[in-house]
């Protein structure tokens, strides 16, 4: 018997402490009543209708912003990958994503804040210039329509972070063989690109939508506690036991692991998948 | 091809609007402060904030600790993992993304509820027991990426052979890994490093939470109850986070290997 598991024992320990464990008492609560005795009821009660509407927001936030995050990360991507510009654009592009993409928070509140706020720049240049007045067209910051343009600001970015190397991937042999065989622009993506691309695609959507769905300081600062989101529901039962349910809070923040979890599972599948492609 | 490329400007001029956009409406928006003229007021309101220099000095320690905790965690196990116990890796690396999955601020409420006052391990029965507790959180949100970047700094150099290089010369493993293994990784640490710290001094929850007074929940604070010192704080924020990734660029570019950060 070797002995040489011996030399990762204290990350064992540190990621038994503070990660698993934690976690584990977050799950084993959700199924526990005050006394702490077996019960699905913690589970059952999830299913109200202001809950339901909470996670069903925070599920279409999500939804949105890793769709267009995916939709223009791609565009982007393409445009300076693939699409012919000069090749010094590259490298200010790719440090500015991760300059971006790690620019969340509470900062990128108050950024969007300044500039799509009712006195915001954009909204008074649109105003005073074009006569378009934002928030009488029912534009509001605070919104599904606000917080999806709002994560967009990070989610575009590190889309673009992980579909680079992907993109690379796709080499200007299969567009020429293509063409000889008399494909067009359009049959060469559909048949081509796309079923290639489409496994890391995903992946990308898959990990966008987990990075939005637990993102909870960006969203606090931008509206306070008036967005009734998963994350905030739960900060604020966590502060204050807003559902005067100690369990019910367990069964929230369990609901929102087993959403990331699902997203995250589908990321690891289709990563597997579509690294089968780069060579 | 002409076409590609008018579209790709297109798409390439549109985003940089949007992403320029919002730092042009902040940085403008904090200069605003006092009336009809652009002045520096904001900054200098937020500047001599006592509670602007408590709370950043705070979370600056902890992004340090944070670091020196991790790397102290990291290198090692990343190492022992490459050299001894490569069946484990799997096991291992799952561990390190599963920050990425757990959400914090459910990692953060497990916390509050082990380690309270009435816990077998009190940590947020006292001030410095609840630094610690955040710090190891900290350390725990930054675990996918100081793994990831260590691992991939392990994997250009000779693990194997410069072992036993120092063993065969009589060195034992504090030695060998402060004076063989770090260095050789130093830039993928440094990188690592960068990116912790960017991540820690603007944290919000998992400090909210534990109620320490660190300088994302007061950005929060200031937010709720001023009008133009919150973009003053964006703008110092953004130009942090612009110069650690800047310094990751600068380190990775003294090295052989591109792109340790990601």
């Amino acid at each position: 018997m070797s002995l040489a598991w011996l030399g990762i024992l204290p990350f064992l320990l540190f990621s038994l402490l503070f990660l698993i464990l934690p976690t584990m008492k977050i799950v084993v609560g959700s199924f526990q009543d005050s006394t702490g005795a077996f019960t699905l009821s913690n589970i059952v009660n999830l299913f109200q209708p202001s809950i339901l509407a909470a996670y069903w927001i925070s599920i279409r936030i999500s939804l949105a912003s890793a769709f267009l995050g995916c939709l223009i990360g791609f565009l982007v991507t393409w445009a300076f990958v693939l699409g012919g510009l000069p090749g010094w654009i590259r490298s200010p592009l790719l440090t500015f994503s991760g300059v971006a993409s790690n620019f969340a928070g509470v900062p990128l509140a108050f950024a969007f804040l300044a500039t799509f706020g009712r006195v915001g720049l954009v909204t008074l240049i649109l105003r005073d210039w074009f006569g378009i007045n934002i928030y009488a067209l029912g534009f509001n910051l605070l919104s599904f329509g606000g917080l999806t343009l709002t994560y967009l600001f990070f989610q575009v970015p590190l889309a673009i972070l992980i579909m680079t190397p992907a993109l690379d991937g796709m080499r200007r042999e299969w567009r020429e063989a293509a063409a000889i065989l008399g494909a067009s622009g359009v049959q060469y993506w559909r048949m081509v690109a796309f079923p290639i691309l489409w496994p890391s695609l995903l992946g990308t959507f898959a990990l966008l939508f987990a990075n939005s769905f637990g993102a909870v300081a960006t969203a606090y600062a931008l509206t306070g506690s008036s967005l009734s989101i998963v994350p905030i529901l739960l900060f604020a039962q966590i502060r204050g036991d807003v559902l005067q349910d100690p369990h019910l809070g367990y069964a929230l923040a369990f609901g929102m692991i087993v959403v990331t979890g699902i997203a995250n599972g589908i990321y690891i599948w289709l990563r597997a998948r579509s690294e089968r492609w780069i060579k | 091809m002409k076409t590609n490329r008018i579209w790709s400007w297109l798409f390439v001029a549109l985003a940089v609007l949007y992403f320029v956009l919002p730092l042009i409406g902040t940085l403008e928006f904090s200069m605003k402060m006092r009336r009809g003229t652009y002045s520096f007021d904001a900054y200098a309101a937020v500047l001599s904030d006592p509670r602007f220099q408590q709370t950043f000095t705070f979370s600056v320690l902890m992004a340090l600790a944070t670091i020196v905790v991790g790397v102290l965690l990291v290198v090692p196990t990343a190492y022992w993992v490459r050299l001894k116990l490569p069946q484990w890796r799997p096991f291992v690396e799952f561990i390190t993304l599963l920050p990425l999955v757990i959400p914090p601020i459910v990692i953060v409420f497990g916390y509050i509820r082990l380690y309270n006052t009435s816990s077998w391990l009190p940590l947020t029965g006292s001030a410095m027991g609840t630094n610690i507790l955040l710090m190891f959180g900290y350390v725990v949100l930054a675990l996918p990426f100081m793994y990831r970047a260590v691992d991939t700094g392990l994997r250009a150099i000779d693990v194997r052979t410069m072992t036993e290089a120092a063993q065969s010369l009589g060195a034992g493993w504090v030695t060998i890994l402060a004076r063989i293994i770090l260095p050789n990784v130093a830039v993928a640490v440094l990188s690592g490093a960068f990116l912790t710290f960017a991540i820690v001094i603007g944290e919000f929850v998992m400090a909210a939470l534990l109620s320490r007074p660190a300088f994302g929940p007061y950005m929060q604070l200031l937010g709720a109850n001023r009008a133009y010192e919150p973009a003053a704080l964006a703008v110092i924020a953004f130009g942090i986070t612009w110069l650690c990734m800047g310094l990751i660029q600068l380190v990775s570019r003294f090295s052989r290997i591109p792109n340790a950060g990601h």
